[in-house]
């Protein structure tokens, strides 16, 4: 329901990381979004579509990895995947359990184009920050 | 040349820090902090009402309101004679930890034992944003139908207890309180679970009693802490 504004905050993160490295242009923004966190992805891309205009993000893709819920028994230390959003673990039927994933609302990474100047190579950096 | 930059932000990161912030104030003054969170109409403001009621005699007690544009429900608490604070969101669909955070500016904290963030009627985004609270507790309401637990895992997961609200309306629906409770179970196995009627006080005194016990728990920790 909020998504709009998680997205307007994508975009903040972005644009802002994207001018401390000199990327006047954002070709690719990659997010990750939990199964059980209650962002939609349909309405994250619709909101990235109207808010990127007029922003460096404006020819950016949006990808967007959609993460399974995976919890974690804190009795039998075992990993599973609930079915059914029934969330204790089907080893020793503990309930005391943790999410280990599926709530993520994260930006992942984020690709840039750099200024013409100076870059006379093709290759694609990774760097972290 | 392309570049890629890893970022690995948490989108709501800056919601954390504050609600850490408004925890940490909380914590140190000894209140003990309940956000309330249910669909509209689920029966929050009543049973507000009838908490303070059978409370206000033991403790003080705060009120955060959220509301979309309304000042209705802070209207009918400030009768009770407590603290209220109303924030209004402008069509925002949930509270965060900054309005909170504002909110509690507001408030003589100082006399305060017990705080309840009566948060915008939404069983999806307040899920989701930490306000500082120590305990965040479901409200269901027999007409809303015995499926919502499934159809809104999150905010029963993250939920400490869950009142089953308007339990007097149980002959006129077909709202299955066993298989409620047995949802419920599924998504959070130790969920405290007080069915209840604002309305006509059945089984308030569990719900009244908890929260009593939790108030003298924060006492405790404050000071030995």
């Amino acid at each position: 329901m909020h998504e709009t504004a998680l997205m307007a905050e994508v975009l903040k993160i972005v644009q802002q990381s994207a001018l401390e490295n000199n990327l006047p242009k954002v070709t690719k923004i990659k997010l990750a979004v939990g199964k059980l966190s209650m962002a939609l992805p349909k309405a994250l891309i619709f909101a990235f579509q109207v808010l990127k205009k007029e922003t460096v993000c404006e020819e950016a893709e949006l990808e967007i990895e959609s993460k399974e819920i995976v919890l974690q028994c804190l009795d039998c230390t075992r990993e599973f995947r609930p079915q059914d959003y029934h969330f204790s673990c089907p080893f020793c039927t503990s309930s005391q359990v943790k999410i280990i994933q599926g709530r993520e609302l994260h930006i992942i990474s984020f690709e840039g184009e750099e200024n013409e100047l100076g870059s006379n190579c093709g290759s694609t950096l990774v760097k972290s920050q | 040349m392309n570049l890629e930059v890893i970022v690995a932000q948490p989108l709501l990161k800056a919601n954390e820090e504050l609600a850490k912030q408004n925890r940490n104030l909380l914590n140190r003054r000894g209140i003990t902090t309940v956000n309330l969170i249910s669909a509209p109409g689920a029966g929050k403001t009543t049973l507000l009402e009838k908490t303070i009621e059978a409370l206000k005699n033991s403790f003080s007690i705060g009120i955060v309101e959220g509301d979309i544009y309304t000042t209705f429900d802070s209207e009918r608490l400030a009768g009770q004679g407590v603290a209220a604070v109303q924030i209004n969101t402008y069509g925002g669909c949930h509270l965060d930890a900054q309005m909170v955070a504002q909110a509690l500016e507001r408030l003589p904290l100082d006399k305060i034992k017990l705080l309840f963030i009566e948060n915008v009627g939404n069983l999806v985004c307040p899920a989701e944003f930490d306000l500082g609270e120590n305990y965040k507790v479901a409200i269901l309401s027999v007409s809303e139908g015995s499926d919502k637990p499934k159809k809104y895992p999150l905010v029963f997961q993250e939920a400490e207890a869950v009142i089953l609200n308007k339990i007097d309306l149980l002959p006129y629906t077909d709202f299955d309180l066993a298989v409620a409770k047995e949802q419920l179970k599924e998504i959070k196995n130790n969920l405290v679970m007080f069915p209840l009627s604002a309305k006509t006080g059945e089984g308030m005194e569990a719900w009244v009693e908890w929260l009593k016990d939790k108030v003298s728990q924060t006492e405790k920790l404050s000071a030995t802490g």
